[in-house]
């Protein structure tokens, strides 16, 4: 078995209340581009977080074999001085040194006491050769395109003399161009002996570039495709990718909707300007009153983006194209005056930007709309506050000690009903529910899905944003396909299948 | 039975008490040291008095704290406030009303300034205020710089730092030598801070929301008792309540009340809490921002107006440091460093605490020297102390 470079055997990793690795075993064989496929949450970000060591020894079952000895790494630093590199998506630049300074950080040459300034940048223009690189070695990195960074960490990488290069979705930022180059420079790489995994969304990319595919799902190995051997086609890579049955049961709902359309968009553009990208095209699509619209797509494809350039654009994107609400052409320049209009948006991190973790569950019940619980004067009634959410706690099931419990306490699926009673309390007429289920056991799902469809019956519109694709396809009644900013497809319930779905969300 | 409960209490609630015991222990300690002129009425008083100034401004600092913000600038433009009050007062012959309504006006454009750059281009308050430090510091000495000290002559002025409330109910015959007014206040307020727990009570078990073992807050009711009568009694030996306690208490009334009890108040610790979900959930995290800064701004006015009343003059070295004493006041009084967590009667105490050390010390005696090491320890202490005891509890 020599001519493996690494082997992973029955790795199990769990986190508190999930279980994200099964028993996974993944070889990757010596000089090969070997590439990791698999849905969000499938496990391949914390597959190869053990393997860089940020998940120390510890804390996961299995062993790893690296370069033919059984390796324990318990800080990146350890995986670094055995030869393994790791390039995430967010780049690990400091933006504001020089191209040289950042490829030789931590492994600077020195002279004395002193910084071998001259060896370094010799050196640097080496390794910037090496992945096509033709800029000076004394350029700020900030000055650098997205694109130019990447090869720029693949440098500082290769200056380590890395055996194993991890790359985590490189081109989900680049331009077509800027992945073509990449590729490119990643198959030269593998000819100069380094071996290559690289996990990525983009499957047509994937089928261009590598040898070998592992897929995985739910957190096991689905199954380990040789491209030599065995003929691969995207719509193979799909069916492994989702091929569960929708096993579980999401309640059954009648459904009321009515033709009006309570939300259109029409051309909608955003421009970030702090990532100096656009990041949604002409997106169109609308939500009729009573209709629980599900947003599909894979991380990154601009969902969560979308709703916020709608709930009052607090990332201050730039704006142009048409949104009507409740038909009036509207532009909501503050969340406040969306939800004065009667939009809410529960948010995909509730604990980072959702809820307020160290107050009690009654005050961040009542949050969004104090003033329905205060006098004129601005006086809060507290029999009023109350009374509202010991209703909430009762009508939606949360379980806590009391209303006066601190929301940090709570499980992260009560936590969400807090955070779903809040937005409920402003009584809204669309309600966006980002991941509204993202890490809550089974039981806390179902109940949130009643509550779900308890509202639209009721006449609230809902739109469902998900990474859990039978929960976009067991909870809506149409779907909208987003990626890499566009809105790439539009299907009804029926027609919807996991295939239809993950083949849009992979187009670009 | 009550013992068990009153340990699990003790356990539970030892970080809102602590800085309760920690001041009665002080008292204690520097009464028994001092061989009793620390509790003396003329020292109480003065003591009181002493921290009105930076009460006042540990009040305002607890609001800038818990929206996770500093202000440094508060010491100088207090400085600077009460030097403008006195250039009024002196060589316009304005009224005293009108004196303190311009200077409160000042102070709040002043806190307005400093914040804007915080809340609208997101410059850190630490340099924002820095700068307000600097400035504020010149300014009050370029006001002094023609006259030096300026001496007020207005004795209206001057009895806000150093008068006393009138006694109206003044008698020979009836508690000679105590003042009635002052007695008859502690009375009141012993009554509704009993009829307050009583009605708390109630309507907590109303909402079945936890409540104490009935022997406990009986005690409770009973030391809180004790503490007012005991503090009314000495302060009415002497000339009473004094006008800046009673400044003081007002002050801390108001703020305590809107950062409890309303919707703006509920807002300010929503942002200091999460300020990312407070915008999410419509709160103009700028709006509070400035709001927050202005009313430090009027504080330090009224800060000012005190300290410049009780020196019956403005100096061109008045307010220096008094932010830093406000900073440790709020962090002894258990404002959290991280924000969104803090209270104004806990800063109260706090600014208590810590003058009360300052106070103590000078009346041993205490090397300046070593004073400051001793201040120096109780403020990390105090801060390492509530730390671990939320870590505990968490």
């Amino acid at each position: 078995m020599n001519d493996h470079i690494l082997e992973m055997r029955h790795i199990t990793k769990k986190f508190p209340g999930v279980l994200a690795l099964k028993n996974v075993t993944f070889s990757v064989k010596r000089g090969e581009i070997h590439c990791l496929v698999g849905e969000n949450g499938a496990g391949k970000s914390t597959l190869m977080k053990i393997l860089s060591g940020v998940h120390p020894r510890s804390s996961f079952e299995g062993e790893i074999v690296f370069d033919g000895k059984e390796v324990a790494f318990n800080r990146i630093q350890d995986s670094e001085a055995a030869g393994i590199g790791i390039i995430y998506q967010e780049l690990a630049l400091v933006p504001e040194m020089m191209v040289y300074e950042n490829v030789m950080l931590g492994h600077e040459i020195r002279k004395g006491i002193a910084l071998d300034v001259h060896r370094m940048i010799q050196r640097t223009e080496e390794l910037l050769k090496l992945v096509h690189l033709d800029i000076p070695s004394t350029m700020k990195v900030r000055d650098l395109g997205i694109g130019k960074q990447q090869l720029v960490e693949i440098a500082k990488a290769l200056s380590r003399n890395v055996k194993l290069l991890i790359l985590d979705e490189p081109t989900a930022a680049l331009n077509e161009a800027d992945c073509e180059n990449l590729l490119q420079i990643i198959r030269e790489l593998k000819g100069q002996g380094v071996t290559c995994i690289m996990i990525s969304h983009k499957l047509k990319e994937v089928l261009s570039i590598a040898d070998t595919i592992t897929v995985l799902r739910d957190g096991e190995t689905i199954c380990t495709l040789d491209r030599e051997k065995d003929a691969v086609t995207e719509q193979i890579l799909i069916k492994h990718m989702v091929g569960r049955s929708i096993d579980a049961i999401f309640p059954s709902r009648e459904t009321r909707i009515q033709p009006e359309r309570i939300l259109e968009v029409k051309n909608w553009n955003a421009f970030d300007p702090r990532l100096g990208r656009q990041i949604l095209r002409d997106v169109q699509f609308h939500v009729r009153k009573g209709e629980v619209v599900g947003i599909a797509g894979l991380i990154g494809s601009g969902r969560t983006e979308l709703a916020r350039s709608l709930f009052g654009n607090p990332d201050g994107y730039i704006l142009s194209g048409e949104m009507i609400f409740k038909g009036k052409p509207m532009r909501f320049t503050h969340p406040r005056q969306a939800i004065r209009a009667g939009m809410a948006y529960a948010t995909e991190d509730r604990k980072r930007n959702g809820l307020i973790l160290i107050q009690p569950v009654k005050s961040n019940i009542t949050l969004a709309n104090l003033t329905a619980v205060s006098n004129r004067q601005g006086v809060l009634s507290e029999e009023q506050e109350v009374k509202i959410a010991s209703g909430f706690v009762r009508s939606l099931g949360i379980k806590t000690p009391s209303i006066e419990q601190l929301v940090l306490n709570l499980s992260g699926g009560n936590q969400q009903k807090v955070s779903v009673a809040k937005w409920l309390f402003v009584n809204p007429d669309l309600l966006i529910l980002d991941e509204p289920t993202r890490g809550i056991d089974v039981g806390a799902k179902c109940e949130i899905h009643t509550i779900m469809n308890e509202l639209v019956i009721k006449g609230m519109s809902i739109v469902l944003i998900s990474s859990e694709l039978p929960e976009v396809l067991g909870m809506s009644d149409r779907i909208y396909v987003m990626a890499n900013g566009h809105i790439t497809g539009e299907l009804t319930a029926k027609e919807a299948t996991q295939e239809r779905v993950m083949e849009l969300a992979t187009q670009y | 039975m009550v013992q068990k409960e009153i340990q699990a209490l003790i356990r539970k609630k030892l970080r809102d008490y602590a800085m309760y015991l920690a001041l009665v222990l002080i008292m204690i300690v520097f009464s028994v040291l001092t061989g009793g002129s620390f509790m003396s009425s003329r020292n109480i008083a003065n003591l009181l008095n002493q921290t009105g100034y930076i009460a006042v401004l540990a009040v305002g600092m607890t609001l800038i704290i818990v929206i996770r913000h500093i202000d440094l600038s508060v010491g100088f433009l207090s400085g600077f406030l009460g030097a403008v009050a006195a250039v009024l007062l002196t060589r316009f012959q304005m009224p005293v009303w009108l004196t303190i309504l311009a200077v409160l006006v000042l102070g709040a454009v002043a806190g307005f300034i400093t914040g804007a750059p915080v809340a609208l281009l997101g410059i850190p308050a630490f340099v924002s205020s820095l700068a307000g430090w600097l400035i504020y510091r010149g300014a009050l000495m370029l006001v002094t710089a023609a006259t030096g000290t300026i001496i007020i002559p207005n004795e209206t002025f001057n009895d806000i730092g150093n008068g006393f409330i009138p006694d109206l109910l003044a008698s020979d015959t009836f508690l000679p030598g105590l003042h009635k007014t002052t007695l008859l206040i502690g009375v009141v307020v012993i009554a509704l801070s009993i009829l307050a727990q009583f009605l708390d009570r109630k309507r907590k078990l109303e909402y079945n929301f936890e409540v104490l073992p009935v022997p406990i807050d009986v005690l409770k009711a009973v030391f809180l008792t004790g503490v007012i009568a005991y503090i009314t009694w000495i302060l009415a030996g002497y000339n009473g309540l004094s006008w800046t306690f009673v400044i003081m208490i007002l002050v801390v009334i108001v703020y305590d009340f809107t950062a409890r009890k309303t919707v703006l108040g509920r807002h300010i610790f929503a942002v200091g809490g999460n300020p990312e979900a407070a915008e999410l959930s419509g709160i103009d995290v700028k709006k509070i921002t400035l709001f927050v800064f202005s009313s430090m701004g009027i504080l330090s006015g009224l800060s000012g107006i005190l300290f410049t009343a009780r020196l019956k003059s403005a100096s061109p070295q008045a307010g220096t440091l008094f932010e830093l004493d406000a900073i440790a006041a709020c962090y002894i009084g258990g404002v959290s460093a991280a924000g969104g967590i803090g209270s104004i009667t806990g800063s109260l105490v706090g600014a208590l605490v810590y003058m009360s050390l300052m106070n103590g010390m000078n009346l041993l005696g205490t090397d300046i020297s070593l004073q400051y090491v001793i201040r120096g320890l109780v403020l990390v202490g105090a801060v390492i102390f509530d730390v671990v005891s939320r870590k505990q509890r968490a």
